[in-house]
């Protein structure tokens, strides 16, 4: 499952791979990373299809983490395939507001920092996991 | 040859002389009291008469001399000059008159009485003159008096000695009386004169001595109001002064309080710019535990994978790193915080205003945040590379930038509640330094808020003006900012804003 993780702070990164470093060795999870909305939209505009699952930031210089997900909700709209990557917000300001907000514009997920990454890692896998089912499906279906 | 007879009156007195001059051209005196000359009756009676008329020249002399001698004294002011003497001198008349009763008890009534008792009379003068001699007119009438004396004087002791000598210069002696009694007379006027000139220079003296009393008692009350008034000064500098020393502590209790509220301001910006170091510095310490687990896993193992080994040793060297880089980071921004709290040293040191301005910016920007969750603005940052550090008090200078930064975001999204219809809408703050070509530093603070209308722009550097709502702005922040850059460091604070279109400060450092 390719993943992109969508952060300002650049040892984000370091940090994603050493976490998961098992499931990235183990080739469940990929990763790729950006460190502004802006240039999540374009690695998003060149690996539309490939990609499953945004991991984005809320509070970012520049093009914050809702506008992303808002952008993304416009240029991809709901199924038919291929199905609009999954949004997942991540966010200091764990308040009910942004939630809401986050939640309406259509994040499938709202996580706070610090990030549980245990929790995190469980979340992925699970969703790894259905992304392989589905994949198999559509393949044995074809 | 016959002799010559010569009869002549004398200048003086009543009196006649009679000479002979013989053949022989001796003089001789035909005294009248000689009963065997023929024309003896005759002259007899003359001589007899002579002698009354002494007594009654006596007589008529002391009537003379009181009033003469008292208007003398009168004429030296014996009274003030000679006070001792005064009272001796005032009693004249009883000399006066003890000398013709003297004269008459003693039967004394020769011819010469009367040439003594003026003698006497020019004495008493010349010696009470002579004693108040430093007086001018007083002196003049002295030189005037002399020589009555001295002719009148020599005539006496010359007929005492040698009356034959005396009659035949006796003319010589009545012209000299003459002259003497004219010079006594001119000396007397010329005393006179001298008198009322010394009187009119005394005049003027005692006028020029009352006015200098009266400058100098004029000068005593206006030396004391001098001193009043210096006083009531000193008093009220004092007074002066207290009240700037209180003003100066209220300011500096105001400047501490303003820095306060920017640094409640800034509180939540902190605590979000401190979480993220510190996530960092527990994540890769979780991590770096995970690490080593693996790495004892993997030496447990029979057959050792030495690449991934080697790899995970390579990021625990890696996480070390990091976990010192974020902690240092989060111990800046803490540092960053207190150096904002605490009162300036005001000391100038070489600043690096990129890297102040990118702090301050970004503090701004998450205090902003922190309090309205939904804000959101493009932060744009154009830093000269090779921009030359500045002397410059760096709390200072970031609490000017802070102060602008706050107010980009409020005037953004200023703009953005008063035109939520309009999505093309990008907030967006930015910041630009530039080193000037003729030297110093630059720095930009652009915002495409509001703007700031006409009416506004006169008085937005005046302490206590704000535009915010009661309890949001203490009036404080640009006109502290103002001073920070223009009095503190010798800079400029301008701006350049049009309304509806946006704003910029600059401020330019001398370097």
């Amino acid at each position: 499952m390719n993943i992109l993780v969508v952060d300002d702070e650049l040892d984000v990164r370091a940090l994603f791979e050493q976490r998961f470093r098992r499931e990235i060795r183990g080739g469940q999870l990929r990763f790729a990373f950006a460190h502004s909305g802006e240039e999540a939209l374009d690695y998003l505009h060149q690996h539309a299809s490939e990609l499953v699952l945004i991991l984005s930031d809320i509070n970012m210089p520049g093009m914050s983490g809702l506008e992303l997900l808002g952008r993304i909700r416009q240029e991809y709209p709901a199924p038919p395939p291929p199905a609009p990557p999954r949004v997942m917000m991540l966010t200091a300001y764990a308040d009910e507001t942004s939630r809401q907000q986050a939640l309406e514009l259509g994040a499938s997920d709202f996580l706070t920092k610090p990030v549980d990454f245990a929790a995190l890692k469980q979340k992925l896998l699970q969703l790894a996991a259905q992304d392989d089912n589905a994949y198999e499906n559509e393949n044995s279906g074809s | 040859m016959p002799d010559t007879i010569r009869i002549r009156s004398k200048f003086y007195s009543n009196d006649i002389v009679v000479t002979r001059q013989d053949s022989a051209n001796a003089t001789v005196s035909l005294t009248p009291s000689k009963p065997d000359e023929d024309s003896t009756y005759k002259l007899k009676q003359d001589v007899e008469e002579g002698v009354a008329n002494a007594g009654m020249n006596v007589l008529f002399l002391v009537a003379i001399s009181i009033p003469l001698v008292r208007s003398v004294g009168r004429f030296i002011n014996s009274k003030e000059r000679l006070p001792y003497w005064d009272k001796l001198y005032s009693r004249f008349w009883i000399l006066g008159i003890g000398y013709y009763l003297g004269m008459i008890i003693l039967g004394l009534q020769r011819t010469k009485a009367d040439d003594f008792y003026v003698l006497l009379v020019l004495g008493l003068l010349i010696a009470v003159l002579a004693l108040v001699r430093d007086y001018r007119p007083a002196r003049t009438l002295l030189l005037g008096l002399v020589p009555l004396a001295v002719t009148k004087g020599s005539e006496l002791l010359l007929h005492a000695i040698s009356p034959a000598t005396l009659d035949f210069y006796h003319e010589g002696f009545s012209s000299a009386q003459g002259f003497s009694v004219l010079w006594l007379i001119v000396f007397a006027f010329v005393a006179r004169s001298h008198k009322r000139q010394a009187e009119a220079e005394r005049l003027e003296r005692e006028a020029a001595a009352l006015e200098k009393r009266r400058i100098e008692a004029q000068n005593a009350i206006l030396e004391q109001m001098v001193t009043e008034r210096t006083t009531s000064l000193t008093r009220q500098t004092e007074e002066l002064r207290e009240t700037l020393e209180e003003l100066r502590i209220t300011q500096d209790q105001l400047i501490q309080s303003e820095k306060m509220a920017s640094l409640g301001e800034l509180t939540a910006g902190i605590a979000h710019e401190i979480q993220n170091p510190l996530n960092f510095v527990t994540n890769f310490a979780d991590v770096s535990g995970e690490l080593l687990d693996e790495l004892e896993e993997e030496q447990q193992r029979p057959t050792r994978d030495l690449a991934l080994e080697t790899e995970l040793l390579h990021n625990l060297r890696q996480n070390l790193t990091k976990i010192t880089h974020h902690g240092h980071r989060a111990a800046s921004i803490v540092r960053g915080m207190l150096e904002h709290s605490r009162a300036s040293t005001g000391e100038r040191l070489p600043t690096d205003l990129n890297l102040l301005a990118d702090e301050y910016l970004r503090l701004a920007y998450h205090g902003l945040r922190a309090k309205n969750k939904s804000f959101n603005a493009t932060l744009h940052t154009d830093f000269a590379p090779d921009l030359p550090l500045v002397e410059a008090v760096g709390p200072d200078v970031g609490r000017v930038l802070l102060n602008l930064f706050t107010n980009a975001f409020y005037a953004v999204q200023k703009r953005r509640e008063q035109l939520p219809a309009q999505p093309d809408y990008v907030p967006t703050v930015s910041v630009r330094t530039r080193a000037l070509p003729e030297g110093g530093v630059e720095i930009r603070v652009h915002d495409n808020g509001t703007g700031i209308p006409e009416a506004v722009r006169q008085k937005i550097f005046q302490p206590f003006f704000t535009t915010k709502p009661a309890g949001e702005g203490t009036g404080l922040g640009l006109s502290l900012s103002y001073d920070i850059i223009t009095k503190g460091h010798n800079g400029t604070l301008s701006l350049e804003t049009e309304e509806g279109q946006g704003t910029e400060f600059i401020i330019e450092l001398p370097s």
